[in-house]
């Protein structure tokens, strides 16, 4: 062995820290795993185990070193740094980087925000909207009804979430919010089909990615996070639908 | 021209899942692709009378057959092309239609509808797991034939 390796404690650090961002990313628990079990073997671990839930991470090696476990209490979808960490796992497997590299290159990733800005993530929530309207068969003159009602409903989901941090109340008020104001477009007679502009606008809220992910999950074996995810989409489901539904009970 | 419309409204909503989701943005592009062709095949399907949650199993798996190509092509992971090609065949409208039903005591209806919703988000589900399990099998042939 001609090469020399990180020591332990260090290696625990890089995996944690990967498998942090990956799953705050959004990324699936069998490619967390499976980045984390790369990482280690290629600096010289070959017997890492992990055990990936949404809610945290535990990762421990053979050796003697301690088991480390780590708190995942925020997550959010962010596809680009799921990207970027499958890109460090490729380049330390392909030997382009040691230890002392990746790490810095990890935690440069971690405290960046690649996110896009606020005003573009609410554009492409409207003109989404707008578009699903038109694919649910909905008529042209719905369209600018549902891209302000979906516009505006995203907005409300930010912004709330940002002052109370519970998923299931952002999205309540948010499809509350769309009801509304899709009520108000009908009454008023801008919108023609209520049903048409509600489903349209409140797609952006659709938990499509908790859903997929937590079959895929369950197909793989991973039936704790499975599980748990499944609850997060069918509480979000719920969220939406109660919104809904408290404007049409008026 | 109905099919001209669905493909290009189907583009822009998957590209924009794309942008809230932060794929990075090159593959912005892509991600609208994958969900076009997707939607294509599912009301394409849909048109010829076929069942919902055939015609969605079918595009799903088109939609991860595609998105396996793309992510080797472009290294990179494929649940950024799958998770925005595959949104807009989530049942969102009979969810909702399902919810109203439920809220208007019409539980006969209700039940109908969210048994559909839920066959049809486990047919997405069971797409793409096909799609994932004919790579492996044609992964391990390769790797056998090179011993």
């Amino acid at each position: 062995m001609g090469k020399e390796f990180p020591p332990t404690i260090e290696v625990i650090e890089i995996c944690l820290l990967a498998g942090k961002i990956m799953l705050q990313g959004g990324a699936e628990t069998y490619r967390v795993e499976d980045t984390m079990t790369r990482i280690a073997a290629s600096l010289g671990i070959p017997h890492s185990h992990s055990y990936v839930t949404p809610t945290g991470i535990i990762f421990s090696t053979d050796g003697t070193e301690p088991a480390k476990l780590i708190r995942i209490s925020e997550r959010s979808t962010d596809l680009y740094k799921v990207t970027l960490v499958n890109g460090v796992s490729r380049r330390i497997s392909s030997g382009e980087l040691d230890g002392r590299e990746a790490l810095a290159r990890l935690r440069e990733i971690e405290r960046a925000d690649y996110t896009f800005p606020v005003y573009q993530q609410i554009l492409a929530a409207s003109v989404a909207s707008g578009c699903f309207l038109i694919m649910f068969l909905g008529s042209w003159t719905d369209f600018v009804p549902a891209m302000i009602a979906g516009g505006l409903g995203f907005v409300s989901f930010i912004y709330v979430h940002r002052m109370v941090q519970i998923k299931f109340f952002s999205e309540f008020i948010a499809s509350l919010l769309i009801g509304l104001i899709a009520y108000f477009f009908v009454y008023t007679g801008a919108g023609t089909e209520l049903d048409k502009i509600i489903i349209g606008s409140v797609m952006p809220l659709v938990p499509g990615l908790l859903i997929t992910n937590a079959v895929r999950d369950l197909m793989a074996g991973h039936l704790v996070s499975g599980l748990s995810k499944g609850a997060e989409a069918f509480l979000t489901a719920f969220a939406i639908g109660a919104g809904i539904a408290l404007v049409f009970t008026f | 021209m109905f099919m001209l419309t669905h493909m290009i409204t189907s583009f822009i909503a998957s590209a924009g899942f794309g942008v809230l989701f932060n794929a990075p943005k090159k593959s912005l592009l892509k991600c609208g692709f994958v969900g076009m062709v997707g939607w294509f095949v599912y009301i394409w399907l849909v048109n010829r009378q076929y069942d919902a949650v055939i015609s969605s199993l079918i595009a799903a798996f088109t939609i991860a057959v595609i998105s396996q190509i793309f992510a080797k092509m472009y290294k990179t992971p494929i649940i950024i092309f799958s998770v925005a090609g595959i949104i807009p065949l989530v049942p969102g409208g009979i969810a909702y239609d399902a919810m109203r039903n439920f809220v208007e005591n019409d539980y006969n209806m209700a039940i109908q509808l969210a048994a559909k919703a839920f066959m049809i988000s486990g047919a997405i589900a069971v797409g793409l797991v096909i799609s994932e399990v004919i790579n492996q099998m044609i992964r391990k042939v390769q790797f056998k034939s090179r011993i």
